[in-house]
This record gives structure tokens, sequence and C-alpha cells, in this order.
């Protein structure tokens, strides 16, 4: 069982009544499909939100990203790097674009990593 | 004393405005769901106390919120809507095939017999219920089946289907309507469905008078006379008397007939409001003046209500969600504008006030009567 750490987006937040980080214990291979399975699982109110409730594809215009890379077009039962599945960096989910929180979700250094220029990610809609 | 319950769904959130039945003072709470668009709000009739809320996000999807308690607290029902079996193709702006995709819910419509019981009209088409309080839905598939589904279109907007009216003398009789593909009904609970759409002509389809295909804005009916029906098009005010099966253009000497929203007075079947809109191509109100026009004939001869309306420099639209009216004596009329304003009549329209000027955007616009 690894216990594997999640941040959400704000609104994800609010409508989960959680933290902007979750940890979650994950049984198996930590993949983003394990991970979002243990989400909507402690997170009823989450299912549909990040993947679709048929396809199980991930939503649009939301991405996933963990050790300063995109991991948002790997397969979705692909492993996630072993710093995720031992809980030394979270895996991001992130809304693309303009995500409608109020201040940067997380610190500029990491937007830096993630390879977002400028506040336009996180800017007011 | 009576009360009265605003529920307004806007871009950004929802917001609750509540009145005595004086309706000078308004307090407003929300928003609710901050940041998440609010198609529909609407409540129970059966027990006022349960609201339902559609929220949905082009990030996040769709999620359904009910209230036990008139909108204080909510909590997340189900969301999940998938079309019963093979879902198939309708058709596409340029005319080609394209699957049946669910995208949000537009609008909810709580049964008149049972709180648990609630309908939900969907984009793509088709008309989903939950018979325990929105946790699960169901697809009435009758109606996306019954034959002409794969020649519907979407409207500029989606293809959504966006009013859904329950017959309070008939329990099988449900009239829906879709935009671009008009208006259906169904006399046995939603098993089985057809166009009523004769007497609608729409010269921007290729053939103005198909059995479907006329983009249908709203339908309004009195709940004391279901089988009459007032609809804004988007072109014409139109009126049936035979439940459907035929109508009339009834715009009359309106100024232009264009437009979303369409209501009938509480207790005044042959009184019905609409707000003109300049054209397809201009969703603002003629020569920025915003009026709401009146009819006490069932249409034909309209008067404009301006009173308190802005009369200049206004360029907003109206939804066709967003106007309801009360059930108080006098009959109150409530509309709301992309402005974000909400303006109430609390004498059937001969004078308006704003209770609220700078929401976000206003989607729909419902009233609950309290006792």
């Amino acid at each position: 069982m690894s216990c594997v750490r999640v941040e959400l987006p704000q609104h994800l937040r609010t409508l989960s009544g959680a933290g902007r980080e979750v940890t979650l214990e994950v049984a198996g291979v930590v993949s983003v499909k394990t991970v979002l399975d243990a989400l909507e699982a402690r997170y009823p109110m989450l299912k549909g939100t990040v993947r679709d409730q048929g396809t199980q594809q991930r939503r649009a215009f939301l991405r996933f990203f963990a050790c300063e890379e995109d991991l948002s077009h790997e397969p979705m039962d692909a492993a996630l790097p072993e710093s995720v599945a031992q809980g030394n960096e979270p895996l991001l989910i992130i809304g693309a674009i303009a995500g409608g929180t109020a201040r940067p979700a997380i610190r500029a250094s990491r937007r830096r990593r993630a390879g977002v220029r400028g506040r336009s990610r996180w800017s007011r809609r | 004393m009576s009360k009265v319950r605003v529920l307004v769904g806007t871009k950004k959130g929802a917001f609750v405005l509540t009145a005595d039945g004086k309706r000078d003072k308004w307090e407003v709470t929300g928003p609710h769901f901050a940041g998440w668009e609010i198609y529909h709000v609407k409540g129970s009739p059966v027990n006022p106390e349960r609201i339902y809320a559609s929220q949905t996000s082009g990030w996040f999807g769709q999620v359904m919120q009910r209230s036990n308690d008139g909108g204080k607290t909510w909590e997340p029902v189900g969301n999940k809507f998938a079309y019963e079996g093979e879902a198939g193709t309708h058709q596409w702006y340029d005319g080609t095939a394209h699957p049946w995709e669910f995208k949000r819910v537009w609008h909810l419509e709580p049964s008149l017999t049972d709180a648990e019981e609630v309908y939900a009209g969907i984009e793509d088409a088709a008309l989903f219920k939950s018979t325990d309080g929105g946790q699960n839905w169901a697809e009435l598939s009758g109606l996306r089946k019954h034959g002409t589904g794969p020649h519907w279109q979407p409207g500029a907007g989606g293809m959504c289907l966006h009013t859904v009216i329950l017959d309070p003398k008939d329990a099988g009789r449900i009239y829906i309507a879709i935009s671009a593909a008009g208006a259906f009904r169904t006399d046995d609970g939603g098993a089985t469905w057809k166009p009523i759409n004769k007497g609608l002509h729409s010269q921007y389809i290729p053939d103005p008078n198909a059995e479907v295909g006329h983009c249908v804005h709203h339908i309004a009916m009195h709940k004391s006379r279901p089988g009459v029906l007032f609809m804004q098009k988007h072109w014409d005010v139109m009126r049936s008397d035979d439940a459907g099966d035929s109508w009339t253009e009834v715009s009359g000497n309106l100024p232009t007939d264009f437009g979303f929203a369409i209501d009938v007075h509480a207790h005044e079947p042959e009184t019905i409001y609409v707000v003109p809109i300049k054209s397809d191509g201009e969703h603002f109100p003629l020569e920025g003046a915003l009026k709401v026009y009146r009819s006490k004939t069932g249409g034909n001869e309209w008067e404009p209500m301006t009173k308190g309306l802005p009369q200049k420099d206004c360029y907003v639209n109206v939804l066709r969600d967003a106007m309801a009216v009360d059930s108080l004596d006098k009959c109150g009329i409530y509309f709301g504008t992309t402005g974000g304003q909400v303006y109430a009549s609390v004498d059937a329209g001969e004078n308006w006030n704003p209770i609220v000027r700078d929401l976000p955007a206003v989607l729909s616009v419902e009233v609950q009567t309290l006792a």
C-alpha cells in the first residue's frame, strides 16, 4: 500500500471539502488511474470532475503534473514516478489556461518547472 | 405572512434572494458554488425547501446539487448522465453526423407530486429523470429514439433540451423543447413522444415548415389551462390552444419578435410577457431600451412596460430561463439579465425595480412563493 499525495485545484477542494493536498492509500501499481480510483472512493462528489464517468478519460481542460513532468498524455494506467508512489512528490491536478483561483495555487518555481509563464494559468476569468 | 424566494443561476454561482410579501426589501445570499456556471436552480412545488441546482464547468464537468433547507446548505448528488443504449448520432452544424455527447444540464423540473422526483433536460438533447432526489438518473430515451433524433441540429448555444413542462392535470403529459429541433410531447409519461411543431415557420432552415428543426427558445403554460401554450421561438411568438398540435403566430405589434424569455401571469392565463431582443445577430434590446412587453389578450396586442427599466444605453440580454412569476396578489414578475441585474415588478409589470444590479451574468431565474 502506497501513500500518495495529490494536489487539487481550488474548485475541487471546495467541492470535496478537502484541503489543497490530500493523502491517499493506493494499492498495487500507483498510476493516474489507481490514484483517481482512490480519490473518488474517498470523495465520491469528485466523480466525473477529473475524468469522464463513461470513458474514464481525463477531462480535456485538466492536466496531470508530477516531478517536473507533464504526464497528461501518458496512459492512465502507466506507473507514476517512484517519488510519487513513495509520497515524496505530489501528483498535481491542474486546470488549464484559466483556473479561477484567486492566487497562485503552487509556487512560482513549480510553475516554471511546469513550463507555465506568468500568471495566466491562475488568473481569474 | 407570505414570503418570496428568488433562485438565481449565474455564470459564476447561484444566489438566493428573499423578501416578505411586500417584496420591497430583499436579502441576498450567495454566491453558492462560487466560480461555477449555474444553469438552473429550481425548488420542488411539493416541498419548497427541497431545491435542485445544476452546477457546471468547462473544466470540471457537471455537478448536481440539492438543498433540503431552502438553499442555505447544499449537498452534491448524482452526476452520471449515461444515454440509454447506443447513443447514435445527430446532425452537426455542417450537416454531418455527430455522436451524442453529454455536456451539461440546462434545466431541472421537479415533479408536481413527489419531492424526490425531478427531470433534467440536458445537452446533447435528452430528458433524464431521477426518482431518488437526484442520486441516480435514467434517460427517458423514447424522446431521443422516437425517429427524428438523427435529424436534430444544435442551435448556437448547443443542442440543448432547455424546457420541461409538466401537465398539472395529466400526469402522463410532458412538453419539452430543444434548440434547434423544436417542441415535443409525450402523453404516456415519457415512453413515446411526437414532434408538435405544426404551424411553426422558420425561414432559416431548408424546409421552413419542417416537422423538426425549429429553434424554439422557450415555452410557457398557465397551470389552469395546460392545453394552452405560449412559445418564444428564435423569431416569432406563437400560441397553441390544442396542446401543441398546432401553433399560430401572435407576435402582433411587437417591435421585434426575436427573444428568449416568455412567461404567463400567475392569475390571468391570457396575460403573457416577453422581452423583445433586436435580432439573432444582436442580442440586446432595440435602441438600447429595455422593455418588457405584456399582452392581456394572449398575444397579438402588446404594450411596452418600461417604468423603472433603463431606457437608454442598455445592451443586455434576457436568457430563456431567466424570467419567472410569483403567485402573490398582485402577481410579481422577475427577470435577470446578462448584465447581472435582477428586476422585479410587484404589480404585474407596471413598475420595475432592480433587486440586485451587479451579479454575474444571469442564466436563470425561478421564484418560490412561500406561505
